[in-house]
């Protein structure tokens, strides 16, 4: 079971996705100008700034060469995870369904959250329950997920709205308090909180985020 | 050819900077303003104008939140 961790220029969570990764399996990085995912298993785009975040949040990166390999293994079934820059680069590469927009109070939100699992059937969450509670840390200026209305009822009839905010957690204005959402086969999941910073008790806050890598690790055997 | 493209949040989409510089202009005295929004200017020199479309909905503009707009500026 193996783990690639994307690093862009301007990557900052990676090293954090790495370790918590290699807590349920070997984790490697992946370099952005590398056509090759070094039989990952798995794909992780991390948090950061990639490329600047410049133009857009995600504009850019969506077209770093290892993206097209990404792509590729997304659209034949492979699992991939994004996490904050890293939802916000899969839906402007278009494996994930929406947009995120700066949040509505403008400012930069760092709090730790409360998610709930709405579909424990994906294979990031499988090894929770359903409406299961998380507590992981969100730190992100722009997380306020966006799909128009008419998608928005398609998404949630469908399963694809993973994560939730508990009522009143909200950090930014998204759509129906959406955290997370994943692609029609399931395959695909972004989420704005940070379950990589939340795998140690300790400094974590809580260790609920792990579960999202055990999800993968379960999934896979 | 020089081009300015003008990138606008999509109308109907909650436009948050907008929001913050229409509450802060009546701030400084100035009255009667409404309907604010914030987007952003990218200006380049083109040899085929005819590529400026793909390159706004490819990567530019994200045309799910945003609307743009092709401004000729003289060659």
């Amino acid at each position: 079971m193996k783990f690639g961790v994307i690093r862009f220029p301007g990557s900052c969570d990676d090293v954090d996705a790495q370790l918590a990764a290699s807590r349920v399996g070997e984790a490697v990085l992946l370099w952005h100008g590398d056509r090759d995912l070094h039989g990952a298993d798995v794909v992780i785009v991390p948090g950061g700034f990639s490329y600047g975040d410049y133009l857009r949040v995600g504009a850019i990166a969506r077209f770093a060469p290892v993206m097209e390999e990404v792509i590729g293994f997304a659209r034949s079934g492979g699992p991939v995870l994004g996490i904050c820059n890293g939802f916000q680069v899969l839906c402007e590469a278009g494996l994930l369904p929406g947009a995120l927009l700066p949040n509505v109070g403008l400012r930069f939100r760092c709090l730790q959250t409360e998610v709930e699992v709405l579909n424990a059937d994906t294979v990031f969450t499988r090894a929770c329950e359903p409406g299961e509670r998380l507590s992981i840390p969100v730190k992100h200026t722009t997380g306020r997920y966006y799909v128009p209305e008419h998608e928005l009822h398609r998404l949630e009839a469908d399963g694809q709205v993973v994560l939730r905010y508990a009522p009143g957690e909200n950090p930014n204005g998204s759509a129906r308090d959406i955290a997370g959402v994943c692609n029609e086969a399931g395959n695909v999941m972004g989420l704005m909180p940070h379950p990589e910073h939340a795998v140690d008790e300790l400094v974590g806050g809580s260790a609920d985020g792990l579960k999202l890598f055990a999800s993968a690790a379960v999934a896979h055997a | 050819m020089r081009a300015r493209v003008l990138i606008r949040p999509k109308a109907g989409i909650l436009d948050p900077q907008g929001i913050a510089v229409e509450r802060a202009l009546p701030a400084l005295g100035f009255s009667g303003v409404s309907n604010v929004h914030v987007g952003r200017m990218v200006e380049l020199d083109v040899e085929d104008a005819g590529q400026l479309d793909d390159m706004c909905r490819k990567l530019l503009a994200n045309p799910l939140i945003e609307d743009y707009e092709i401004v000729a500026s003289g060659a």
